[in-house]
């Protein structure tokens, strides 16, 4: 039942993104209320889904790479969608969806049964650190996404021959702000993350750091985010650097999340 | 007889040289009576704007005399050396003349093709000639020509639209960059026409803050009563730009007036907050290279209309509309210019043969003195349509468009035996 309403979930995402896509191929016509729609009626699903599995295992359903990417995704599509309310940017979807059905694509191909937790990661701190890492992650790939937005719209005004996306692409100045705002929820969410899991790590191998490859990469992410708010604030810098600088982050957040556990020796795996 | 226009513009001469040759407020009046008073000129008139000079004439000496009296006249007038304006002028006489003012009055000859202001500005030159008596049958027959021209095109093609969609663009372009223009601050460097309305087409669009920069200060603040804005001076201009998000730069300097490594520095102090930089000057005012700065945002002319009518081809078929419906118009004018060419043909054969009717009447009325008013009347009306009958062949021919005029015109005087004075040379 549950593996029936992940799969309509992913195959709903996949359609929007298919059709987001075409809606930036197409120069930005296709209609955004058909793709809402879409990736509507598969959040409820992915969010039952999601329900049913924390209900039955009693602990957050990000056990394991299928439940983990699953729950990245739907962590994503929250915010796409508080974020669709709050700016009313049609075409975002075209940007976030493709994310989020790669997400559900891998999770898709990865084993889906249900595995208890194992007692060691049974920890209060622990499930709080896999909340806020996992909404962190979110608000890093959707600024991703903006961040790609305001790269293209960028080159659009640059080139001085902007093509009709350019119309349906936001203005700069709210790409920038998004895309500022959310590093500034990310990245106070990613740290306390991070304090929370030290905590956990402490309680459960009496260490609150050990230097594992998934630590290290979580500090160089931290301080891609950190550079990016202190560029910012300090010195002023906006735009294209801030941009590519969230494009950055995300590139080593994907890393921190799929490659250690592929290329990694770290305790610190879904599997 | 001849028609001559005589001027610089935005493309021939730099903005020095435009503005050393200008004539502003009571020059115009000055000048144009001066103008008149050359033993050459017939008549003339005087258009001055900010992007050209220009003097329409009809002259009765030979095109080559005449020119040497208005340039020695205009460097007279402005106390400037020949040398220094004579190769930024045109010199354009008979049809190409006529052409040439078409085009000017509807704004084909413009920076932006179809901006609407210099049509406004055509107008007011020809009431002032008007006014002052300077212009005759000829020059006023021509300046309607031009402007009943130029309400063609405005009707007929869709040119004016290219100027308002350029203004257009430029605030989309803002939109894009800003997100909204309300509360934006915006600076006019320089003046021109086409400056002036994208300024007006931003601070339309809710941007506050107006500061206008000029050279002259007087013309500074006049431009900063128009806009609501305050003026500022042009040694001050790279501290304002720190404060201001769109600039629109329009000066005609012969070179830079910003370069890409104060660009930096202002970008430095203005801590990167984005700006929009619109350079509409001819030559180019502002370096391109700083487009390549980050945050900074540099279109020029061309780019606005590329932007603005992104099908160029479109654009290009109007104005080609446009020139073809002054071609069909100087065609006309051309045609009516010989036929006032070859009135004094016209009356003096009627003349002569009005002579030649009275006298011969007289003589029948002394044979026939008995004659009851009625059947002299008939004989009266009979001599009448004799003359008629007979003057309308060579009346018509005259009026008609032929290729040997004056050859023409010799003919009849000789046949007619007309005193061989020649007609309107």
């Amino acid at each position: 039942m549950e593996d029936i309403l992940f799969k309509l979930a992913f195959v709903l995402y996949f359609i929007a993104a298919i059709m987001g896509i075409c809606g930036i191929l197409k120069g930005g016509k296709g209609s955004s209320k058909i793709i809402h729609l879409f990736v509507g009626s598969g959040f409820l699903m992915h969010t039952a889904n999601i329900v049913y599995r924390y209900i039955a295992m009693g602990h957050l359903p990000a056990v394991g790479m299928h439940e983990a990417s699953s729950f990245f995704a739907w962590c994503i599509v929250l915010l796409f969608f508080f974020l669709k309310y709050r700016y009313q940017i049609g075409i975002m979807g075209s940007f976030i969806l493709p994310i989020v059905s790669i997400l559900m694509l891998i999770a898709l191909i990865s084993p889906g049964e249900m595995r208890p937790l194992s007692p060691i990661l049974q920890d209060y701190w622990l499930e709080v650190h896999t909340l806020l890492a996992f909404l962190s992650y979110a608000a890093f790939a959707v600024a991703f996404g903006i961040g790609i937005m305001y790269l293209i719209q960028e080159y659009y005004l640059k080139s001085r021959h902007p093509r009709e996306l350019f119309q349906r692409l936001p203005s700069l100045q709210v790409l920038d702000e998004i895309n500022y705002r959310l590093i500034v929820i990310g990245f106070p969410l990613f740290t306390l993350a991070i304090i929370a899991g030290a905590i956990g790590a402490e309680a459960a191998w009496g260490a609150y750091w050990r230097w594992d490859p998934k630590e290290i990469l979580a500090l160089i992410i931290w301080g891609v985010y950190a550079l990016a708010l202190f560029v910012r604030l300090a010195i002023g810098w906006k735009g294209r650097k801030i941009a590519a600088l969230s494009i950055a982050g995300f590139s080593t957040v994907l890393f921190a999340f799929f490659g250690a556990d592929l290329f990694l020796k770290s305790i610190h795996t879904f599997s | 007889m001849k028609i001559l226009a005589i001027g610089l513009n935005h493309r021939t001469a730099d903005v020095e040289i435009r503005e050393r040759l200008a004539f502003n407020g009571s020059m115009v009046e000055e000048g144009i009576f001066g103008l008149k008073k050359l033993s050459e000129v017939k008549e003339v008139a005087l258009l001055s704007t900010c992007n050209r000079v220009e003097i329409y004439s009809h002259v009765d000496t030979a095109t080559a005399s005449a020119v040497e009296g208005i340039k020695n006249f205009i460097s007279a007038f402005h106390g400037i050396q020949r040398d220094v304006f004579e190769k930024s002028l045109y010199i354009r006489a008979g049809s190409d003349a006529i052409r040439h003012i078409l085009m000017v009055a509807s704004s084909l000859d413009s920076m932006v093709v179809g901006e609407p202001q210099i049509l406004g500005q055509f107008k007011e030159a020809f009431d002032f000639a008007l006014t002052k008596k300077t212009t005759g049958v000829l020059l006023n027959r021509l300046m309607r020509k031009a402007i009943s021209t130029a309400k063609r095109v405005r009707t007929e093609t869709r040119i004016a639209e290219n100027a308002v969609s350029v203004g257009f663009a430029a605030v989309e372009l803002a939109k894009k960059i800003f997100g909204g223009l309300s509360g934006k601050s915006c600076m006019l460097l320089g003046a021109g026409e086409m400056a002036e309305l994208t300024a007006r087409c931003i601070v339309r669009s809710g941007a506050k803050d107006v500061v206008v920069v000029n050279r002259t200060y007087e013309r500074c603040c006049e431009l900063a009563e128009k806009f609501g804005g305050r003026p500022a001076r042009f040694e001050d201009f790279l501290q304002e730009i720190v404060h201001m998000d769109i600039i629109i730069c329009s000066t005609g300097a012969p070179d830079y007036v910003l370069n890409k490594e104060e660009m930096k520095a202002v970008m430095k102090k203005r801590r990167h907050k984005p700006v929009f930089i619109i350079d509409i000057s001819v030559p180019r005012n502002i370096d391109p290279k700083i487009n390549r700065i980050g945050n900074v945002y540099l279109y020029d002319i061309d780019d606005l209309q590329g932007v603005a009518d992104s099908n160029l081809f479109e654009r290009k078929k109007e104005v080609e509309k446009a020139e073809r419906i002054v071609d069909e118009e100087v065609e006309k004018f051309i045609k009516w210019v010989p036929s006032l060419n070859s009135v004094p043909v016209i009356v003096e054969m009627r003349q002569k043969a009005e002579r030649i009717k009275e006298k011969e009447i007289r003589k029948f009325r002394n044979k026939f003195p008995d004659l009851d008013g009625e059947k002299m009347r008939s004989v009266q009306q009979m001599a009448t349509s004799i003359i008629n009958e007979l003057l309308h062949p060579p009346t018509v021919a005259l009026k008609e468009e032929v290729v040997d005029r004056d050859e023409l015109v010799s003919v009849i005087q000789r046949l007619y035996g007309l005193n061989g004075h020649e007609n309107g040379k």
